[in-house]
């Protein structure tokens, strides 16, 4: 399974979830899938989107909120597994695209292949952690963890791109995409 | 000088309901009076960027957020201040104790000591150093400056401020 059909098969899913996406191509590729106002997309700041997606569960939680990740996000900011593994949100979903490469820079091995991240989600203490690496195991996932109680840590493996990645960027400017995203988090759930 | 729930208190007249950050020992009073308050009212961060992701989130769900970090922080946040929030125009206020002011300090504060308010002013981020005797005007002005122009805007918090 490539990172764009496990990003598709999980918004397909989905219903009003809002969702960081992270950085780099797990942006690009939800945007050009299946774009919708719950979705913001973190451009830049790297490592951060546990740490927007905390900020939303605890400010919001009547509302289910996703983290889109890769695994150089989590692996930039480690110690933010700690912190949603003590608040303990329970409408927090951390799912983690991990092709082991940094695919928007050329393929770069990232340290993933070697440490597991599930491991350090479960030590870190989420509540429930699984991985999954085919596409019918992560339908059944996604539809069974989101009507658990979180923080969850899904691992989806996931192969990289043979060739350097050209996914179209995000074009909402990035205040389009803070309104837009402001007002569907307004919306009731 | 000023006692650290007064401090707190001009804030929450504010408004601000959403605390982050990394502690320091000029800021202990105000974090204890935070953790003091409710669970998860102040959020211990990891790193002073975690935190400023946090209270970007919670800035884009409906809070008004505060994070407290001491100066060398300011250089962990860098990348969040410039690729989160001033591109995308978020509001929050930073509390920065002022390690290393006038050169008296230990030695890996001074550096950051010299520079601190240089780097908010190459960023455009509007600051005041915080004064106890015009305490209320200066939390009215970060409040009102950061929303109305959705900027982080600082107070810089030197040391013996607060209690």
């Amino acid at each position: 399974m490539k990172r764009q059909e496990a990003i598709e098969t999980v918004l397909r899913l989905l219903t009003n979830e809002l969702v960081i996406h992270c950085n780099g191509m797990v942006s690009r590729e939800a945007f050009n899938t299946l774009d919708r106002p719950e979705n913001f997309y973190m451009i830049g700041s790297m490592g951060l989107t546990a740490s927007l997606a905390l900020g939303v569960a605890l400010a919001r939680p009547d509302r289910k909120v996703m983290a889109f990740d890769g695994d150089g996000g989590v692996l930039m900011n480690l110690g933010t597994l700690a912190e949603v593994g003590s608040i303990k949100p329970k409408n927090l979903f951390h799912l983690c695209f991990d092709n082991g490469v940094y695919g928007s820079t050329g393929n770069q091995p990232t340290l993933a292949r070697t440490v597991d991240l599930d491991q350090m989600a479960r030590s870190a203490g989420y509540r429930i952690v699984e991985r999954v690496n085919e596409k019918t195991a992560l339908e059944k996932a996604v539809k069974t963890l989101r009507e658990k109680d979180g923080p969850v840590f899904l691992l989806i493996k996931v192969v990289p791109e043979e060739k350097y990645e050209t996914a179209g960027r995000v074009t909402l400017s990035p205040e389009e995409i803070r309104d837009r995203f402001m007002a569907a988090v307004g919306r009731q759930a | 000088m000023m006692k650290s729930v007064e401090f707190v208190e001009l804030l929450e007249r504010q408004g601000f309901n959403f605390f982050a950050g990394v502690p320091d020992s000029i800021l202990k009073g105000v974090v204890s009076c935070l953790l003091e308050r409710r669970e998860n009212y102040y959020l211990s961060a990891v790193r002073e960027d975690d935190a400023l992701g946090m209270a970007c989130g919670a800035y884009m769900a409906g809070r008004k957020p505060a994070v407290l970090m001491q100066n060398s922080g300011l250089g962990t946040s860098l990348n969040a201040l410039t690729s989160l929030y001033l591109i995308y125009k978020t509001p929050c206020l930073l509390i920065i104790s002022w390690r290393g002011h006038g050169g008296v300090d230990a030695p890996e504060h001074l550096v950051m000591g010299e520079v601190c308010t240089k780097i908010l002013e190459t960023i455009d981020i509007p600051y005041r150093v915080f004064s106890s005797e015009r305490a209320e005007e200066d939390i009215q002005w970060a409040a009102e400056t950061m929303s109305g122009q959705k900027l982080p805007v600082a107070l810089m918090i030197k040391k013996g401020i607060l209690v």
